[in-house]
């Protein structure tokens, strides 16, 4: 398969951006999203090392290899992002980028390739954006105050089945920043309620629920995160499915937060 | 006699940990605010003891080289953690737990410090459930358990196929109290690049900020080193893109010793390569193994003709599928430990059985499992990995059986630990897949995720006070010191040197070389012409990288071209040192198999004559390295062939 890549280019937060475009040719069907962009990396190192085979429709001299966050390819780390032709990673749903095959695209056609957009997360360079935001705002409530060692057995507290598992819906958020980008408000909503919401269905975290809430919405909109306005793109987006439920749970602690004050 | 000291306490097995504890010195609090650490890496390791260290007050620095603590590889196990709960009944003991550790590891770990894993492996779950750690639950509330290979009790605890994630999780959130509460300070998109030894012992660190390129010192009373394992030798592993050896490999430049680095652990069931466009393997848990059986065709005809498309799999009969590991090995069945089940696939591939167009795969299948307990049971259980494996093969295998094929997945060298953690530099210490200490010449499957959270919640934090205690009155680090210029330095030339080569290679095609190297002649069967052969071919490759690599871009902005050389150098050498470690090691043990060393029906054979022994390994420049040996004893369980067939 062949494609044609139009990517964003920025040298470091500062700098201006500006898209290049690249072509790529001999894709397999089976090769991965990011796999593609390794295979286009190698071809832009080795224009730089022979610049004669310099002609594979790169106009004038291209910046190198395209910077971009991967770690695990497999779905769990959250590290992969990138808008591709205008949705966060890509075009199916339920999967980050690293789980997209080129066999989902249109042999022949052009992909554009863009960063995260949201005044959350500068740019640091190219498609590589600045995601700690989202560590402080873990950071100001995201957990249950226990220290190590000291805690009852296991086994002591029975858990419903139910509340357990929808906990972990909540629970298997990524933290890829997919739905603060895709939010027309660049809200991390879906963000803060996953987490809120995980802990708050679970009697050690339920102690907590309502300041934690109130702290990390609160952190939320201090780092410059939009507010909901439930537009639901966030639910849409999210590679893992987190449904916007959780929201409303996330309002309802932050309610009682409010009303205990 | 050996110059290696275990510090592996006196008395009874099981009394060893809790005398220790008695024993050993403390901090008090008014000091350990004085006193300074450095975490290097947040996996659950790293993170799970720079959160408890912050808790009991030391001012902790974490570094990690992704954008967020939470991306460290631990966030990808699946299958879970082992725990010696016994909450099944199932009659499982602390005691069980560490002979079948023991036991899976083919007896080339050391018992006290096996033991501890086991004892400890409780807390670990306590401690989980209490940070809001969603496990599966049963319809009572209580905690649910399923089997992993090498064990016939049901004992590992899970959350879907998400267990490492949610592990993580919860040390993460740990550690994100520390930050709040400002006992931890961290830093993301830091790569540790040196280590600094002062008067010969662990004060500090050279790092880069991955996104300046600024190189930076860093000081501190201590050092805790759980940067992961080096899988990524191979370049194709399971393996995250990042994960890398490089800050142990430092460690052991700077005069740690390195212990058995030729055990890596080739893991059964994982998606077979498709290409050479590929840049990593995926696993698919060994959870799977719980209900999947494994098999290939018993006629080769029919591999043809799977091979060929002209017959799908579920057109073989019953009575025509060889399900190989059942037949081999019926006390356990598919549930045989890891190194034994990629060993019996490479067996049937070998006679030309393999069913993909390579010959490099089997299957692993659920027809059974649907049969008698429905789709929604194995929806429930494994739907993420059934959906992760459709997103990449194109085939739903509810219908058709997984493709599945072994793939490197961890390794079980590492720096050589005392039973305090500490490496054979003073202030210097290991935690996890970085230290080699419990999981001998094979890992049983969910036992990773208990090893690190055992080291970093519940083993480092205290063993760690008893060396501070003799500190406390040391000043804090002088990062000016000429220690730190040298080594500062030292890291300028070598990233000014790999930016000036300006070569013809690339450095993935260096590093795609090293891993075909690897995995022929250092992979899952090894042989004394084939290690020869291929530490001449990683020396020539070496040579080849320093004088002909190109690293695109320069030191000064965000480089990933960079980083990857840097590691690729060290990929370098931490292949050639697995080789000559698998050379001296003139036996078949655990994920170590030498071909001149099996038994008649091909199993592996074992040497307690000769190599009943930690090979623990010195740097020594350019010349080869020196070997020191820690002899291994076992008083609490009888060392015997492993059996898996009755």
């Amino acid at each position: 398969m062949k494609f044609t890549l139009k990517i964003w280019r920025q040298e470091n937060a500062k700098a201006k951006g500006h898209f290049e475009t690249y072509k790529v040719d001999g894709i397999s069907p089976d090769t991965s999203f990011l796999e593609m962009m390794d295979i286009l990396n190698e071809q832009l190192v080795n224009e730089k090392i022979n610049p004669v085979a310099f002609d594979k429709g790169c106009k004038g001299e291209h910046s190198g290899p395209v910077s971009f966050d991967h770690d695990c390819r497999e779905g769990i780390c959250g590290a992969c992002s990138l808008y591709i032709n205008g949705r966060a990673h890509g075009p199916e749903s339920g999967v980050t980028t690293c789980q997209l095959y080129m066999r989902k695209f249109k042999d022949g056609s052009t992909i554009t390739i863009e960063p995260w957009r949201s005044s959350g997360f500068p740019i640091i360079k190219d498609l590589v954006v600045d995601r700690r935001a989202y560590d402080k705002i873990l950071q100001a409530g995201g957990f249950i105050s226990v220290n190590t060692g000291g805690v009852p057995d296991a086994n002591a507290i029975p858990i419903k089945k139910e509340k357990a598992d929808k906990s972990m819906d909540a629970a298997a958020c990524i933290g890829c920043g997919a739905c603060a980008a895709t939010c027309k408000n660049g809200s991390a909503m879906l963000f803060v309620a996953a987490r809120v919401s995980s802990l708050a269905l679970l009697p050690q975290g339920k102690i907590e629920g309502a300041r934690r809430a109130k702290a990390m919405v609160d952190t939320m909109d201090a780092l410059g995160f939009g507010s909901c306005t439930n537009t639901r793109a966030c639910e849409m987006e999210c590679p893992k499915g987190i449904s916007v439920e959780h929201i409303a749970r996330l309002n309802r602690e932050f309610l009682s937060a409010k009303l205990s004050e | 006699m050996t110059d290696l000291i275990s510090k592996v306490p006196e008395g009874p097995l099981a009394e060893k940990w809790t005398n220790h504890k008695a024993h050993i010195k403390v901090v008090s609090p008014a000091n350990k605010k004085k006193m300074e650490i450095i975490v290097i890496g947040t996996g659950l390791a790293g993170a799970s003891a720079a959160a408890t260290l912050g808790e009991l007050g030391y001012n902790v620095k974490i570094f990690c080289i992704s954008d967020s603590p939470r991306r460290a590889h631990s966030i990808a196990a699946q299958g879970g953690i082992n725990a010696a709960k016994n909450y099944q009944n199932d009659n499982d003991s602390v005691y069980r737990l560490f002979y079948d550790t023991i036991k899976g590891g083919d007896y080339r770990s050391r018992e006290a410090n096996v033991y501890r894993l086991a004892e400890v492996s409780n807390n670990i779950i306590d401690q989980c459930v209490a940070q809001g750690v969603p496990f599966a639950r049963d319809y009572g509330g209580l905690l649910d358990n399923r089997s992993f290979g090498g064990a016939q009790v049901s004992r590992t605890f899970y959350a879907r196929g998400q267990t490492g994630q949610q592990l993580l999780l919860g040390a993460y959130a740990a550690l994100n109290r520390q930050v709040a509460k400002g006992t931890v300070k961290s830093y993301p998109r830091h790569e540790m690049l040196d280590l600094v030894l002062i008067n010969g012992e662990a004060k500090g660190i050279i790092a880069r900020d991955l996104t300046t390129g600024e190189i930076q010192r860093f000081g501190a009373h201590a050092v805790v080193v759980a940067s992961g394992g080096y899988g990524n030798t191979y370049f194709l592993s399971t393996n995250a893109m990042n994960s890398n050896g490089s800050a142990a490999w430092q460690c052991y430049k700077k005069g740690a010793f390195f212990a058995n680095p030729c055990f890596a652990q080739i893991h059964p069931t994982c998606i077979p390569v498709h290409g050479d466009q590929q840049s990593k393997l995926t696993l698919m848990s060994e959870s799977l193994r719980n209900d999947g059986r494994i098999w290939v065709p018993k006629k080769l005809e029919d591999v043809e003709a799977i091979r060929k498309g002209t017959k799908k799999p579920s057109d073989i009969a019953e009575e025509d599928r060889d399900y190989y590991l059942e037949r081999r090995y019926p006390a356990f069945g598919n549930l045989v430990p890891r190194d034994v089940a990629s060993r019996a696939a490479k067996e049937r591939c070998d006679a030309g059985f393999g069913v993909n167009e390579q010959g490099l795969a089997v299957f692993l299948d659920f027809k059974t499992c649907m049969e008698q307990k429905g789709r929604k049971y194995i929806e429930e259980k494994y739907g993420n990995l059934f959906q992760m494996y459709e997103e990449i093969n194109d085939v739903d295998p509810y219908k058709e059986p997984m493709m599945i094929f072994p793939a490197i997945h961890y390794t079980m060298g590492g720096l050589w630990v005392d039973y305090n953690l500490q490496t054979t530099i003073p202030g210097l210490y290991a935690i996890g897949e970085a230290n080699f200490s419990d999981h001998g010449g094979n890992r049983l499957g969910a036992s990773a995720l208990m090893q690190g959270l055992a080291d970093g919640y519940f083993i480092l934090p205290y063993t760690i006070g008893d060396y501070l205690a003799s500190k406390f009155k040391d000043p804090k680090t002088d990062t000016n010191a000429p220690e730190f210029e040298e080594a500062e330095n030292r890291i300028k030339e070598r990233v000014n040197k790999l930016l000036s080569i300006k070569g013809k290679r690339t450095v993935d095609s260096i590093h795609k070389e090293l891993g075909h190297i690897m995995w022929e002649y250092v992979g899952m069967a090894r042989n004394e012409e084939g290690l020869k052969k291929a530490i001449g071919l990683i020396r020539d490759l070496k040579k080849e990288f320093w004088s002909n690599v190109y690293v695109a871009g320069d030191n000064e902005h965000f480089n990933q071209e960079l980083e990857k050389a840097l590691r690729v150098a060290d990929f370098l050498e931490i292949g050639e040192l697995m080789a000559i470690d698998a050379l001296n090691r003139r036996e078949s043990c655990g994920g170590h198999f030498r071909e001149e060393m099996q038994t008649a029906e091909g199993e592996t054979k074992r040497d307690d004559e000769n190599f009943m022994y930690v090979a623990a390994w010195e740097y020594k420049g350019e010349e080869e390295p020196a070997l020191h040996k820690e002899p291994l004893e076992f008083k609490y369980c009888t060392v015997a062939t492993r059996n898996y067939k009755d």
